[in-house]
């Protein structure tokens, strides 16, 4: 019997590493946002230097849409773009960019460089709407449905595998809800 | 060339980890002396490989390399040199190489520590060689930082500003040097539980390693909030954050291992108790990785979060810890001493320690990882706040220190608490008055913490009053007395004053802080408390790669300036980030504290003023607590004949009036 004692912190570890294993195979990105299911925060942002048109929360009503915040100095938006240019493609959702914290004409110009594709862009150059949004980094996505709520949220650059087995099966309901309704 | 060599040093390192894993261990199992001392060449090799690999990334870093990934990303040419090279660790693949660095160089040590390769030594250099094994690895496989960008960009993205700061330039050197530290006594307690031979010796052996580690990480904690105190700006130097706790932890079960140690070592016993803190030391340290690099548990997004990495470092934790934990679980039962103690002595007291040490490690294992088990069982996500660690966390400290006086004086084996008990009147009379005082002159008025200071002065009153009664400082003779002491006490006295400090310091900056924000033009003034902070100017000017929006504050009380003090607003344009920079005026009394925010064109600049009475006695009680570790660390004097002819001043274990060993 007293051996057995020998064997508890094996025991205890066990359970632990059970629970950490189990932790991993969640969404690493995944942190809830105060947002979801709540109507996006009202906003009208200007256009872009170099563009002439900007955004409202009044354009992401009416159709499933994704939001996504990038900036010209971000890296990892430099990695996610392609698969944005992808999304575009395949045109089941368009995107609106809110271009965070940009000196004026570097979004634009980071845009005609490698490929635009948003469907308006937005400039918040002082990070107010951002912060409404809770955006903790760049790239940050939403997924807002038809009714113009935030229905997802995911950190980090979307990349394809995310796109595939998250964001598009969710896009994908979300437009069969909107049909339905 | 230097990212391709640098990859080739890891694979090199790697290969010289694996010799030294298998061959020595062979040797100390056959006897093959040559084969043990293969050990030694394997573990300098592997250092010199693993050295190789850090130098060349850091001459990627100085030379601002942009066709090298991590360079790219956590560099800039415009950054201070300085940042150039803290920037080598300042990111998740160059921190694990200078983990990889120290991992090596402790087994280094091992390697070339006097007396040769013994078969206990053999074994712990080739446990060392396998977690090195492991861990270069895991960089090779997951986290190249040698990884080539092509196109090459002509610039890169700098380091994160908030990184890029004094304190974070021996911050994280600091931790690793304890994390990594605790490896050493994972490796010695896992060759003594393959060996069979926990005792005496081996603690001896093992005590230098784990009080440098445990220095080290006290430092490096240390300076962690010292870091977020001023560099955040919101005031707080602790906040029960997974990532702090990740270091706290380690600590906790390293204070319990530097107690129990010393009871292995002067009195042969808690030997498979020590064993086990000695693998819970580092086990603490790898889950605290594992936490921080895996991201299982949302932090502020110190590093690039990654399942793969997760899934390897959760790998290596399950090998190493529940390796390490069988072989405890097969060996330590043969372990058990029979040396005999009473309740009331130092062995009792030190068991004790243990005990709450344990506890208190667990309570915060429990609360770090609660929203992990409860989101496994229930789906719920949720998190541990900082009123559950404060009420769960406070009880422990204030049992240890009431108890940390009368223990430390006991004598092994057999104690005479009744005794001894007139040396602690005068320290509980002076806890009380100065927890009357405290009580009575500082706001917020709180009974909790009145109490905190009654039990830390007479934890220092205890400790001091223990310490003159072996010094006896009137009588004839007291500076030989006091030179003569053995390092263990004065390394305990130091270590426990400064606890005592630290505490002091957390309930002044903590409880009795006051806090005005308010908005303020130049030339207007704010009040706070006692003074008046007086917003002279603000100016803006240009820094190496950000640009500085610096406010010039007054401090001035009775229409006296007492004191300028500048507090500054960073934006670094090439990551698009504003950091604050706190402008700090701190005397022994406490600190002032001002931080300036976003100005309002119409209002003025936010200004934040906060007093935090006693601030600075964390950090001075911080550093009194790493340097008793430092003390203790030097070989135990043989008594010198001055301290034997001073009778009370006992063995080089301490206070014991009655000799018991």
């Amino acid at each position: 019997m007293r051996r057995l004692i020998y064997f508890a912190p094996l025991g205890l570890f066990l359970v632990a590493a059970i629970y950490f294993a189990q932790g991993l195979s969640r969404d690493p990105g995944y942190m809830p946002s105060m947002l979801i299911d709540r109507p996006a925060p009202v906003f009208d942002l200007p256009p872009i230097e170099g563009y002439t048109e900007g955004f409202s929360s009044e354009d992401l009503k009416g159709e499933v849409s994704l939001l996504n915040i990038f900036g010209s100095w971000c890296v990892s938006c430099n990695v996610e773009h392609p698969v944005l240019l992808a999304i575009k493609a395949e045109g089941i959702a368009p995107i609106y960019g809110l271009d965070w914290k940009d000196p004026p004409g570097k979004g634009a110009e980071w845009l005609a460089r490698k490929g635009d594709p948003y469907t308006k862009v937005g400039d918040d150059a002082d990070g107010r709407i951002a912060i409404e949004f809770g955006v903790t980094g760049a790239p940050e996505t939403f997924v807002i449905d038809a009714a113009g709520r935030v229905r997802h949220k995911h950190i980090g650059p979307i990349s394809p595998q995310v796109w595939r087995d998250v964001l598009r099966p969710m896009v994908l309901d979300l437009k069969k809800d909107e049909v339905g309704a | 060339m230097v990212a391709e060599l640098g990859q080739l040093a890891l694979l090199f390192a790697l290969a010289a980890a694996l010799h030294q894993s298998v061959f020595p261990m062979l040797g100390a199992h056959v006897g093959d002396q040559r084969l043990m001392a293969g050990g030694r060449a394997s573990a300098l090799a592997q250092a010199a490989f693993v050295a190789l690999a850090f130098a060349l990334l850091t001459v990627a870093h100085a030379t601002s390399d942009f066709s090298v990934r991590n360079v790219v990303e956590n560099s800039h040419t415009a950054k201070p040199f300085i940042y150039k090279l803290t920037g080598v660790w300042g990111n998740h693949e160059g921190s694990m190489v200078l983990w990889a660095l120290i991992l090596a160089g402790y087994g280094a040590a091992v390697a070339l520590a006097r007396g040769g390769v013994t078969p206990l030594r053999a074994r712990t250099l080739a446990v060392q060689g396998m977690l090195a094994a492991a861990f270069l690895a895991f960089i090779i496989f997951t986290s190249n930082p040698f990884a080539r960008l092509f196109p090459a960009p002509a610039e890169g993205q700098d380091l994160n500003p908030l990184l890029q700061d004094p304190g974070l330039i021996i911050h994280p050197p600091c931790l690793y040097l304890g994390y990594v530290g605790f490896s050493i006594a994972f490796a010695y307690a896992a060759a003594g539980l393959i060996g069979g031979r926990i005792d005496q010796a081996w603690a001896k052996e093992v005590r230098p390693f784990a009080l440098l580690a445990w220095s080290f990480m006290t430092i490096g904690i240390a300076l962690g909030a010292w870091w977020a105190y001023y560099e955040l700006g919101w005031g707080g130097f602790w906040a029960w954050d997974p990532v702090e706790n990740a270091s706290f932890m380690p600590w906790l079960a390293g204070t319990a291992l530097i107690h129990s140690i010393r009871v292995t070592e002067v009195r042969g016993a808690f030997r498979a108790w020590t064993a086990l803190l000695a693998l819970l030391a580092f086990s603490m340290s790898l889950v605290g990785t594992f936490l921080v690099r895996s991201g299982v548990l949302t932090s502020v997004h110190a590093f690039a979060v990654d399942p793969a990495r997760g899934v390897f470092i959760l790998g290596i934790l399950a090998l190493s810890v529940g390796g390490g934990l069988t072989l405890f679980a097969v060996r330590a039962p043969a372990m058990s001493s029979d040396a005999k103690f009473a309740a009331i002595s130092r062995e009792g007291g030190l068991f004790t320690n243990n005990l709450l040490l344990v506890a208190a490690c667990a309570t915060v294992f429990i609360g770090t990882f609660y929203p992990l088990f409860a989101e496994a069982v229930s789906g719920e996500k949720l998190s541990v706040g900082a009123p559950y660690f404060n009420l769960a966390f406070t009880p422990f400290v204030f049992i240890s220190l009431l108890m940390i006086g009368p223990a430390a004086a006991l004598a092994w084996k057999q104690g005479r608490l009744a005794r001894d008990a007139h040396l602690f009147i005068a320290p509980a009379l002076a806890g009380l008055v100065a927890a009357g005082t405290a009580f009575w002159l500082a706001a917020p008025k709180s009974t909790v913490a009145a109490l905190g200071v009654a039990l830390a002065v007479f934890t220092i009153g205890g400790v001091v009053r223990d310490l003159a009664r072996r010094v006896r400082p009137l009588e004839a003779g007291a500076l030989a007395r006091f030179v003569g002491l053995p390092r263990s006490s004065l390394a305990m006295t130091c270590a426990h004053v400064g606890l005592a400090i630290v505490v002091l310091g957390v309930i002044g900056a903590g409880v009795w802080r006051s806090e005005t924000v308010a908005y303020a033009q130049p030339g207007e003034t704010v009040t706070l408390g006692r003074y008046d902070v007086v917003l002279s100017r603000v100016a803006e000017t240009q820094g190496p790669n950000y640009i500085s929006q610096g406010a010039l504050f007054e401090v001035r009380k009775n229409d006296r300036t007492l004191r300028e003090v500048l507090a500054e607003r960073r934006f670094y344009p090439a990551r698009g980030m504003a950091t604050t920079e706190a402008g700090v005026w701190s005397t022994i009394r406490g600190d002032i504290y001002l931080t300036v925010g976003e100005p309002d064109p119409a209002r003025g600049w936010v200004v934040r003023a906060w007093e935090r009475p006693l601030a600075g006695w964390m950090w001075a009680g911080g550093a009194m607590m790493a340097l008793g570790g430092l003390i203790g660390i030097a070989p135990a004097r043989r008594r010198s004949s001055l301290a034997a002819h001073a009778p009370a001043s006992g063995s080089t274990s301490g206070p014991a009036p009655a000799p018991a060993e």
